[in-house]
């Protein structure tokens, strides 16, 4: 065994660490295609034809490709309906809970500001304790907000850890002396949060409008128990009534056109798995790279 | 806590030299991201004058200075009082008969009569067991997976490949729960289903796993295992990049195998991490997610899937039951408090590592 002192760089291993080594790789890989493997098995579903998929010929790749299921699918009033509403949902509810985090977080990353540890404080009990399903939604139900779209905007639209990283990154990130000179200059704390604080900010706003938005589009708990009429249900909704609840439009009809209709339902689930994860893992990519900033928030400045 | 996936907390706090690093996780459920955050320990500069005046002078003084800043507080910490407080407050249902006329505050006191029925109700017992096993198989299982996940990625020295298998892993994190409970659905349905496809193949029943009692814990968990494993594993590998780089070069210069390295620097190096992670885990067995043991649950598995945040739900949104399901609701928070907090005491007792 060679060893290199000052460099640390080339040791030489020993054969028991390349056959450990060896069994890391092996047993990561496969993880990775467990990982993966269903991921493209629903993609390649979803483009094969719907004989093929309900006769289980599909095992990797797309089988008769075809694109019925989607043609299925965008023609279907109420998955639309469901499309566009996520969409508004997403966009408004990502906007609300920005807005409304960057408010809080930032005085309360300032020292000036008088009990900010308080605030805290309340803010963060509500991590570990609250009044529960029943009692929060008697306080929606007494606001009207019912069958609203409000609904799914408002409730929850601060997240305690959002406002905890975005806290964190304004204390370490903004540097003390821009304050101090703002403040010399007459600059007010508005003023100075729209034009140093902000612009200084992107990356911390990034990751909260990635992961507001994620969540939001990906939420369908309050949509359950806040919404009744049928046009207001965001796509996860509409997604757990089609796949889950199983509920595909019936009525009388041959035995072929029957057989038909259920292979095309059959084929119109893997459609919509695909279409309501699809913007989602197409920004992943994004949000990981966020996601390492928002790791590395605060340690690169300190 | 039934209207947060899971609480999140901030983490660990450990002195090391000159800095305080703290590292803050994010449990589970949406919306995670750890923060390593290292200031140096200098004691900050107050803003305000270092003459010695009463509190509320320098509050005085700091609202007219900053009163934007406090009219910037103000609509959040409404939010709060209003969707987080006053719920705390309506919990009073749970010892009143709620009367729909009258409101909540003017129906009639009850006192501990629907704790009563509920610990009377034979179901209580299931309710109990089931939330019980369901979440202690839950980290039984998906709390060490994560962390040999991490310690294997960590091995891997080409740069590329380790990024790919970070990428993948995390992936299944951003599904969301409707379309990973289709997925099961889709994977173990009991006609086309892949599982049963390979079941045939290889000359066996097919079964159908949704609708044997017995098979939803197994379902539930490894589904769950799937989908988080990866993003857990992310808080063990910033931790394990904070180790002392001296602590492996001297594992190198003792001639410690890989394998010694790991269980010498490595796992010592986490330990805080991994106990704080512990410490959430337990101290949340309560709180297991409503939203995905709904979905899963059908009437042949109901026996072994009906939890007390699924039957708050039901009792109290589908059947009206106001009162009674907000007692059930704050048992179950009050004992995960309770949970929580005896959790993170023994942890500070025992290992000097607590979330706060």
């Amino acid at each position: 065994m060679t060893i290199q002192l000052a460099g640390g760089k080339a040791i030489k291993e020993s054969k028991g660490d390349r056959l450990f080594l060896g069994i890391v790789y092996t047993i990561l890989i496969l993880v990775v295609l467990a990982v993966l493997y269903p991921l493209v098995y629903i993609l390649s579903s979803s483009i094969s034809s719907p004989a093929a998929v309900t006769s289980g010929k599909v095992w990797l790749w797309p089988v008769d490709i075809s694109f019925e299921g989607f043609r299925v699918l965008f023609s279907r009033q109420e998955i639309m309906t469901g499309y566009l509403n996520s969409i508004m949902y997403t966009a408004a509810g990502t906007l609300i809970s920005v807005t409304l985090t960057v408010m809080i977080a930032y005085p309360l990353s300032r020292r000036s500001l008088f009990g900010r540890n308080v605030f805290m404080m309340i803010i963060t009990f509500t991590m570990i304790f609250s009044g529960g399903l029943i009692p929060t939604y008697m306080v929606v139900k007494d606001l009207h907000l019912i069958d609203t779209r409000w609904a799914l905007l408002i409730p929850n639209a601060i997240w305690v850890w959002q406002v905890i990283i975005a806290r964190s990154f304004f204390q370490s990130s903004i540097p003390g002396e821009l304050l101090e000179a703002s403040e010399i200059d007459g600059c007010s704390d508005i003023r100075f949060i729209r034009s140093v604080v902000l612009p200084l900010s992107k990356p911390i706003v990034a990751v909260l409008v990635l992961m507001y938005a994620v969540g939001q589009w990906n939420a369908y708990f309050d949509a359950l128990i806040y919404l009744r009429s049928a046009d207001l249900f965001p796509l996860q909704l509409v997604l757990r009534s089609i796949i889950i609840q199983n509920n595909s439009s019936g009525g009388t009809m041959d035995a072929m056109a029957m057989v038909q209709k259920q292979q095309l339902a059959e084929l119109l689930k893997y459609a919509l798995i695909v279409v309501a994860t699809l913007p989602v893992l197409v920004i992943y990519p994004f949000v990981q790279r966020y996601f390492v900033q928002g790791m590395l928030v605060g340690s690169v400045k300190g | 806590m039934y209207l947060f996936k899971r609480p999140w907390y901030p983490l660990c706090s450990s002195k090391k030299e000159n800095a305080v690093i703290s590292l803050r996780i994010h449990a589970d459920g949406i919306g995670g991201i750890i923060i390593l955050n290292k200031q140096a320990a200098i004691p900050m500069k107050r803003e305000s004058n270092a003459r010695k005046v009463s509190y509320w002078q320098i509050a005085g003084k700091s609202m007219k200075r900053h009163w934007q800043l406090y009219l910037l507080v103000i609509p959040p910490l409404l939010f709060f009082l209003i969707f987080k407080y006053y719920p705390m407050l309506n919990a009073v249902l749970a010892f009143k008969d709620y009367n729909v006329i009258k409101g909540i505050w003017g129906s009639p006191w009850v006192g501990f009569k629907h704790f009563e029925l509920f610990f009377e109700n034979p179901l209580f017992w299931t309710l109990l067991k089931n939330t019980l096993l369901l979440s202690g198989y839950l980290i039984l299982a998906g709390f060490p997976i994560p962390i040999i996940l991490a310690l294997m990625i960590n091995e891997l020295r080409g740069n590329r490949f380790k990024k790919f298998v970070q990428m993948v892993t995390f992936a299944p994190y951003f599904i969301s729960t409707v379309v990973m409970v289709s997925i099961v659905m889709l994977f173990l349905s009991p006609r086309l289903g892949f599982a049963n496809v390979v079941l045939n193949y290889f000359g066996l029943e097919s079964v159908n796993f949704l609708g044997d009692p017995g098979m939803f814990r197994s379902i539930y968990v490894w589904s769950d295992i799937w989908q988080t494993a990866g993003y857990s594993a992310v808080i063990y590998l910033a931790a394990l990049a904070g180790i002392d780089p001296t602590l492996y070069e001297a594992a190198k210069v003792d001639g410690a195998s890989r394998f010694q390295k790991i269980w010498h620097v490595d796992l010592p190096g986490i330990v805080p991490t991994i106990v704080i992670i512990l410490i959430l885990n337990v101290g949340n067995v309560m709180a297991i997610g409503f939203e995905k043991v709904y979905l899963l649950q059908n009437p042949l598995n109901q026996v072994n899937s009906e939890i007390i945040a699924t039957y708050v739900y039901r009792i109290g949104l589908l059947n009206a039951n106001y009162s009674f399901a907000t007692a059930v609701g704050l048992f179950n928070s009050v004992i995960n408090l309770i949970l929580l907090l005896t959790v993170n005491g023994l942890a500070k007792r025992l290992t000097n590592n607590s979330i706060w």
